[in-house]
């Protein structure tokens, strides 16, 4: 059994006029130890996907369909009470920006202890004491006195060790990274990806990163969920898909990389912008920005734009597309290894 | 904090000497002191006499030197009614005043706080929903209707026959909702003496009785702008990372309302309370009247009245200096509430 199972996820924020639907069916595991990442453009869903796992979700978004197993216990049908002994302790979240993330009119000092003390019987002192131990492991010098500092006498990147840190101090099973670097400066990047890598494998805490750059996914994570407009598009081993995506989405992201471009040649981008989640396009979500939405005959597919593709094999992927479907379907060579 | 507290004083001195400027501006304004003093039946030699001994016919600019030179030293000078120095008369009726806005602080605090909290908590609630639409008519109701309003209800009395007095559940109904009154509502009553110095409402029941009224309808001048304040910032704290964030650190709803929340809250209430604290002294004024309580606020209008000088612009100067002193002490606690507050001797 899988140490966290995800089963045909839906989450919706009803709105006066219609409403969002942020999170399609969403399905995927994740193994103890095992490094995910999810990767897509802005408002594909990434973020809520991430939140709606602890029931983190900001009024009115709810889940409205599916199940969240964690140790084979159903998340979304516990009390409030029986969800906060999870969060922080066995699940713990890093959040995109460090510097709004801690509590400016706390010492850092204080939100670290509290976090223990929320889930331990603990003294302040060896409360005090695990607190220092977990910043030297995020290689923070001087913790004694960046225990009594303020999150505003911290630098970004320091700040995000911080949340490291507490991510760590109750041993979780699991840590939700929403796009932990984006708010940082590109050298500290990287520093803080090599320490997430690091701890993880050590600690073998399984890791779910959410961003939008292929490049800090390429780095961390063993496993990749590619997704569009609240759908999940394609998954599979990271490297594999960043070598040789299926998915024409997936394509286009990888294409779109800086490391991908030609010298002197302008960056490839996808033509089109993500559809807002409220107007999501029928049949396969992509289909308007989609390169193979036309036969080699030049005739449109009709499936592309009337049937929402369901995921097939490939290679050790899964993909949702029409068109990949009918590539696998034709190449019976191919299918065969599968 | 050196620098601070010297830039401070600095700005104490230019608030104290613009109010005393205005102060004596509008001296002309009040009318003559001689008459009263003395009466219908003195002659033009005795007001002579004693305007000249009052200093009153010297040129406004030199009595204003003069007065200043004086100030100083503390010396407001003689309250032309009292007789005493104006000082001395204003120290006898200011305790009275204080009580008064300490009461009506505290009650202010303790109300304002958990409503604010609450609305903000529980937005969809029929109660929060009737606190905040209360609070927006409370904002525009005059304090002497609220004050009226009180008396009535709570000192005069409501006796309710509305319903028929011949059936058993219409006299019932009509006891349930009438209002027996008896509130004290004049005066001070009389306050009890504690170590032989403080002269006290808050030392006995009694007290504190008839400083009820004159206090709560004090307090709700500030009530719903701080229901309202509290509210708003409460509400948008609620949506900020950090609050998320605590709860996904498993926190309990307790520790992170009245901890994480409250403190960013607190930030503006404070800024706001500490002005507010120096409005309300204002607002004693009106309160002292409806209530006659014996306070400086009634004596300031007593003084206007009288045109006595002395004491006008020495209660001004008390006043200006108490907000001066309030506002400094505001920002030395928001400097305690607020981490990333330094205080400096340099730009404001």
């Amino acid at each position: 059994m899988a140490l966290l199972e995800v089963e045909h996820l839906d989450v919706r924020f009803p709105l006066r006029h219609g409403e969002i639907r942020a999170v399609r069916d969403v399905s995927f595991a994740l193994d103890r130890g095992e490094r995910l990442g999810i990767v897509g453009e802005s408002g594909a869903g990434k973020s809520v996907l991430a939140f709606s796992l602890l029931r983190l979700l900001s009024r009115p978004g709810r889940i409205v369909r599916g199940q969240v197993r964690f140790e084979g216990r159903e998340l979304t049908q516990l009390s409030d009470r029986q969800l906060r002994r999870v969060r922080g302790n066995r699940v713990a979240m890093i959040f995109q920006d460090p510097l709004t993330t801690l509590n400016p009119v706390l010492t850092i000092g204080q939100q670290m202890i509290e976090s223990l003390k929320a889930h331990r019987r603990i003294s302040s002192r060896r409360a005090r004491s695990v607190a220092l131990h977990k910043l030297r492991q995020v290689q923070i010098s001087s913790p004694e006195q960046r225990l009594a500092q303020y999150p505003h006498q911290l630098s970004g990147g320091l700040c995000q060790r911080v949340v490291i840190a507490i991510a760590l101090l109750l041993d979780p099973d699991i840590i939700i990274a929403d796009e932990p670097t984006t708010a940082l400066d590109v050298t500290i990047q990287a520093e803080i990806i090599a320490l997430l890598k690091q701890l993880c494998e050590k600690h073998n805490v399984s890791l779910i990163v959410i961003s939008h750059d292929l490049g800090v996914i390429g780095r961390l994570t063993q496993r990749l969920l590619v997704m569009y407009a609240g759908r999940i598009v394609e998954q599979g081993p990271t490297r594999e898909i960043i070598n040789d995506a299926q998915h024409p989405y997936t394509q286009g992201l990888i294409n779109a990389l800086p490391q991908m471009a030609l010298p002197r040649q302008p960056l490839a981008q996808i033509p089109g912008t993500m559809p807002s989640l409220s107007q999501v396009p029928g049949g396969c979500a992509f289909h308007p920005r989609c390169r193979y939405r036309f036969t080699p005959q030049g005739l449109p597919r009709q499936d592309c734009r009337e049937r929402i593709p369901e995921a097939v094999a490939s290679g050790e992927s899964r993909v949702a597309c029409h068109w990949v479907r009918e590539l696998i379907a034709t190449l019976p060579i191919e299918e065969e290894t599968t | 904090m050196i620098f601070f507290l010297m830039r401070r004083l600095l700005q104490a001195v230019a608030v104290m000497f613009v109010i005393s400027v205005i102060g004596f501006a509008v001296q002309g304004g009040l009318g003559d002191p001689v008459p009263q003093m003395l009466g219908p039946t003195a002659t033009d030699a005795e007001s002579a006499a004693l305007r000249h001994s009052l200093g009153l016919d010297r040129p406004l600019w030199m009595q204003y030197l003069h007065f200043a030179g004086n100030a100083v030293k503390l010396n407001f000078g003689d309250s032309y009614f009292f007789h005493e120095p104006a000082l001395d008369v204003i120290a006898r009726y200011l305790p009275a005043t204080l009580e008064l806005v300490a009461a009506s602080a505290v009650i202010t605090l303790l109300l304002s706080v958990p409503m604010g909290i609450f609305c903000a908590i529980r937005p969809r609630s029929w109660l929060s929903r009737g606190l905040m639409g209360l609070s927006l008519i409370g904002i525009s109701v005059p304090i002497f209707l609220t004050a009226m309003v009180l008396i009535q209800l709570f000192s005069i009395g409501v006796q309710v026959t509305l319903f028929p007095m011949d059936t058993g559940w219409g006299q019932w109904l009509n006891q349930l909702l009438s209002i027996d009154g008896g509130m004290p509502a004049y005066g001070r009553g009389n306050p009890i003496h504690v170590w032989g110095v403080w002269y006290t409402n808050f030392a006995s029941w009694q007290g504190l009785l008839y400083l009820l009224l004159p206090a709560l309808s004090l307090a709700f001048v500030m009530l719903p702008l701080f229901v309202r304040l509290i509210h708003a910032e409460m509400v948008e704290v609620l949506e900020s990372d950090y609050v998320k964030y605590a709860r996904a650190r498993g926190l309990r709803p307790s520790r992170i309302y009245f901890l994480h929340a409250l403190k960013n809250t607190l930030l503006p209430v404070v800024t706001l309370g500490g002005v507010q604290i120096g409005t309300l002294v204002a607002y004693t004024l009106l309160t002292e009247t409806v209530f006659q309580w014996p306070g400086a606020g009634l004596m300031f209008l007593d003084a206007i009245e009288r045109a006595d000088m002395p004491l006008v612009v020495a209660y001004l100067m008390v006043v200006g200096l108490m907000f001066v002193v309030t506002n400094t002490l505001v920002d030395l606690l928001y400097r305690v509430l607020n981490p990333r507050v330094t205080l400096s001797g340099r730009s404001a």
